[in-house]
């Protein structure tokens, strides 16, 4: 107790002298703003960004889109969170995505967005992001910015060390942070050490169209599993995973869990695993949890549940995970370029730590282990050490690289990026945070192809860089240009929720590729009306099926009678027009959801079920055309013992 | 096969080059249409230049009250008939006749011509100006008569927010370059002949 309270003191006197060298860059850098940041990051009106930024929103549960260089958002994609503004998770298509073995969850926590790549490059196919919370890997389509994919993740808790992708997409890794009883049951917590585990998902991922499946689960030593990232080039096939509380503490982790002076790098062979895993390996585990797909023909998703999954025992595939040691609390975990290095940002360490894969292999062959953990051999630290980086800095979370041979790490406490030599291990550069930034993006980070120009650094704290909001002030990231041997920050932006990691890209990747609108003609939902020929009105016992569309500036039908209370109504809503960036709403007083935002060539549907008489107005809620105010309808309600026959008319 | 007839070979299938290209296009220029709208005139329809730019013509189109671009309309039948016919007449003269024959082609596809551009201008004048008199949007000229929204048959006019071009297309050029070459062949089948 005595020692934690000693280096905490530590930490502030370091931590104070560090603020007070901050100052002294504060004001060079704003003189540097006087001079021509401000033209690095304009973008004159009409002209296009360089990159997409897409920024996780963390606990909003969503992702959003940016462009650098100039910090202007596009567009918020809802991912794990209900959207009304969208209707996502409101209308009957897209609420099957929300559902899990828990039952519908409009909430979650979403922190690592990570492009698909092909031959370690960014192919801008598919963005990945996990889901915290209740653990899921969703799947965003970059043709049309939509999730068309969330898999839950089982016998997971805390789905952190997510979701990093492999040098061909083969893989998409969930990794749990919390161990649990596996399979779940009723224990004393206490008990903890030695029972609970650490599943490490692989999720196979379909070249053609991108979807997912749980291929293996490696059920790991009780640790918490924090970061991770997948090898790639000379170290492709592996996969690496920080740990923390390897103490298996169950209680106050942050004394507990931070005792051992090097807690692990685990390194997976993958590709060992998979082949085992094809020659019949592993044992199969009843479980239960949702895939959940949406198809852009049907406009639908289907949610269905999986009874069974694929477990192993890493012991039972001798030479397949091994234990790197690595001080203190290692956070981040991250694989450079070339995928020689390994760095493991003990957040609790004076020091860096980078491990050389290829010593790694060496140790291995030459069978130098250092005793084992539940049977998985632990490494010696110095067989694998490439090197450190001495005294950077406070709290070094996570490392991104530039692909001209230098790291950049971001620091807690110290509030700076770092920036810094691979192979010499010297410090090249440091400026300051605006404050206590957690993740760090270079565009293409996660990858062997970096697009070294920018770094995106995201903050936790924004405190007075902005006008103030209450006691909710805006969430914050910071743009610098790493293009010369000095970093320089050129811009500080809000972002939405809390911009946990982000993944970024080329703007040429997925531009040229973006879907203007859905074709009609391809529409195959149940209950489209492709047009007023199409329409109709249905009861079925209590449910009213509405077949409705709505084109400029007007729905057809426009007027609806023969509705009573206590029906169930729905209305399926097809937009007809064909034509790039004109979507249309639909709202309806008193509906318990949201409204529809429909897209060109698209149905959707929500439910009203009425409870007073009347006539009922519902109108387009996205200015559409000179006639949008125009663009309405009324809904007549009669009693529920009314034997009004159903009708409805467009124009008469 | 004597020069003059071969050429009025090639004059008489030059026109069919109509089967393969566009006669004309129609674009509609305007600020929220970064990609302008348009439409290929076919010797037998119309066609979208973007996908879906005739439903979206028709969709604002009907704001002034102009008819909806019909899918076909009686002259897309007459067209490809009269073409098919006067390329039959032509190939006959290329083979049986002489040069008087040649002058006799190139002037029909004139007249036939001018008939079918003046047809083209009657269209359009009729879209333009037949308007639905429910129009959500009337508008008038300075002098208080009804604004029509008649396109350019020929060149660029400023119609409202939108700048239309009509302009004709390779099909227009096989066309024209058949009856060009039936007057050289008349020319040469003339030099010939009076020379012998």
């Amino acid at each position: 107790m005595k020692k934690i309270l000693n280096s905490s003191i530590g930490f502030l006197i370091i931590a104070l002298t560090f603020a007070s060298c901050n100052n002294g860059d504060s004001s060079k850098s704003n003189s540097a703003l006087s001079s021509n940041a401000a033209e690095k990051v304009y973008v004159a009106p009409g002209q296009h960004d360089e990159f997409y930024a897409f920024i996780s929103g963390g606990f909003s549960g969503q992702l959003s889109v940016y462009g650098l260089p100039s910090g202007r958002l596009f567009k918020v994609i809802p991912v794990f969170s209900q959207d009304a503004e969208k209707a996502y998770g409101y209308n009957e298509e897209t609420s099957p995505m929300l559902n899990t073995s828990h039952g519908f969850i409009p909430w979650d926590d979403s922190h690592h967005p990570d492009i698909s790549q092909t031959n370690g490059e960014l192919d801008g196919r598919y963005i990945y992001i996990n889901a915290n919370n209740t653990p899921r890997i969703a799947k965003i389509d970059l043709t049309t910015f939509e999730t068309t994919e969330i898999i839950e993740i089982p016998n997971s808790a805390g789905n952190h060390s997510s979701s990093f992708v492999t040098e061909n997409t083969e893989y998409v890794v969930a990794g749990t942070r919390f161990s649990v009883p596996i399979p779940q049951k009723d224990m004393s917590i206490k008990d903890y050490k030695g029972n609970f585990k650490g599943a490490l998902s692989f999720l196979k991922v379909n070249p053609d169209n991108g979807e997912m499946s749980i291929k293996f689960q490696i059920l790991m030593p009780g640790f918490n599993y924090d970061l991770s990232h997948p090898g790639r080039g000379k170290s492709h096939g592996w996969f690496f995973f920080t740990t923390y509380n390897t103490e298996e503490a169950n209680s106050l982790l942050e004394v507990n869990a931070s005792q051992n002076d090097k807690d692990f790098i685990a390194a997976i062979n993958w590709k060992k695993i998979e082949e085992y895993v094809n020659n019949g390996g592993g044992t199969k585990m009843p479980t239960n949890y949702a895939h959940n797909v949406y198809s852009d023909e049907t406009h639908s998703a289907t949610s269905t549940m999986i009874k069974e999954v694929l477990t192993i025992n890493p012991i039972d595939v001798p030479g397949a995970v091994f234990l790197l040691p690595t001080p203190k609390s290692p956070h981040g975990c991250d694989v450079d370029p070339t995928g020689e290095y390994i760095v493991g940002n003990g957040k609790l360490s004076a020091n860096l730590t980078v491990h050389s894969f290829t010593k790694m292999q060496d140790a291995i062959a030459n069978k130098k282990f250092d005793g084992d953990a539940y049977g998985i051999p632990i490494l010696k630290f110095e067989d694998v050490l490439a090197g450190s980086v001495e005294q950077p800095g406070l709290g070094p979370l996570h490392t991104e690289f530039d692909g001209k041979g230098n790291a950049y790490t971001t620091f807690f406490i110290s509030s700076e990026v770092v920036k810094w030599k691979l192979g010499t291990w010297e410090v090249i550069d440091r400026k300051p945070t605006y404050y206590s930034v957690g993740h760090l993006m270079i565009p293409g980070g996660n990858s062997a192809k970096p697009f070294g120009k920018y770094v995106v650094a995201m903050n936790k704290i924004t405190k007075d860089r902005y006008l103030p909001t209450g006691p909710e002030v805006t969430q914050s990231a910071q743009l610098y240009d790493i293009s010369g041997d000095k970093m320089e920050l050129l811009l500080d932006f809000p972002t939405i929720g809390e911009p946990h990691y982000a993944a970024g890209c080329p703007a040429s990747l997925i531009e040229g590729n973006s879907k203007k609108l859905y074709k009609l003609a391809e529409n195959k939902h149940p209950y489209a009306a492709k047009s007023d020929a199409d329409t109709k009105v249905v009861r079925n016992g209590k449910e009213v099926h509405i077949q409705m569309t709505m084109i400029r500036s007007h729905f057809s039908p426009d007027n609806i009678e023969g509705i009573k209370v206590g029906d169930k109504v729905y209305f399926h809503v097809t937009n007809l027009e064909q034509d790039y960036d004109v979507p249309h709403g639909i709202a309806m007083i008193g509906a318990n959801t949201s409204e529809l935002l429909i897209m060109p060539g698209q149905t959707e549907t929500f439910i009203w079920e009425p409870k007073q008489v009347g006539v009922w107005p519902f109108y387009c809620t996205d200015f559409c055309s000179a006639l949008h105010q125009e663009m309405q309808g009324y809904i007549r309600v009669s009693p529920a013992s009314s034997n009004l026959e159903l009708s409805w008319s467009l124009g008469e | 096969m004597k020069k003059s007839n071969i050429i009025m070979l090639i004059a008489a299938l030059l026109p069919l080059g109509l089967f393969l290209f566009p006669l004309w296009k129609i674009t509609l220029e305007a600020p929220q249409y970064p990609t302008p709208l348009g439409m290929y005139i076919h010797i037998n329809d119309f066609s979208d230049a973007n996908p879906f730019d005739i439903k979206n013509i028709n969709l604002m189109n009907h704001y002034v009250g102009m008819k909806y671009i019909p899918d076909a309309i009686p002259e897309f039948k007459i067209f490809p008939i009269g073409i098919i016919l006067t390329t039959i007449l032509g190939l006959i003269i290329a083979f049986k006749g002489n040069y008087k024959w040649f002058l006799f082609w190139f002037v029909l596809m004139i007249v036939l011509c001018s008939a079918g551009l003046y047809d083209f201008y009657l269209w359009e004048h009729d879209y333009g100006h037949e308007l639905d008199p429910k129009a959500i949007m009337k508008f008038t000229n300075p002098d208080g008569s009804v604004m029509g929204f008649q396109p350019p048959l020929f060149g660029s006019k400023d119609i409202l927010n939108f700048k239309a071009h009509s302009y004709p297309r390779l099909g227009a050029l096989f066309l024209g370059l058949g009856i060009a070459s039936a007057f050289i062949a008349f020319l040469i089948g003339k030099k010939k002949t009076i020379k012998s």
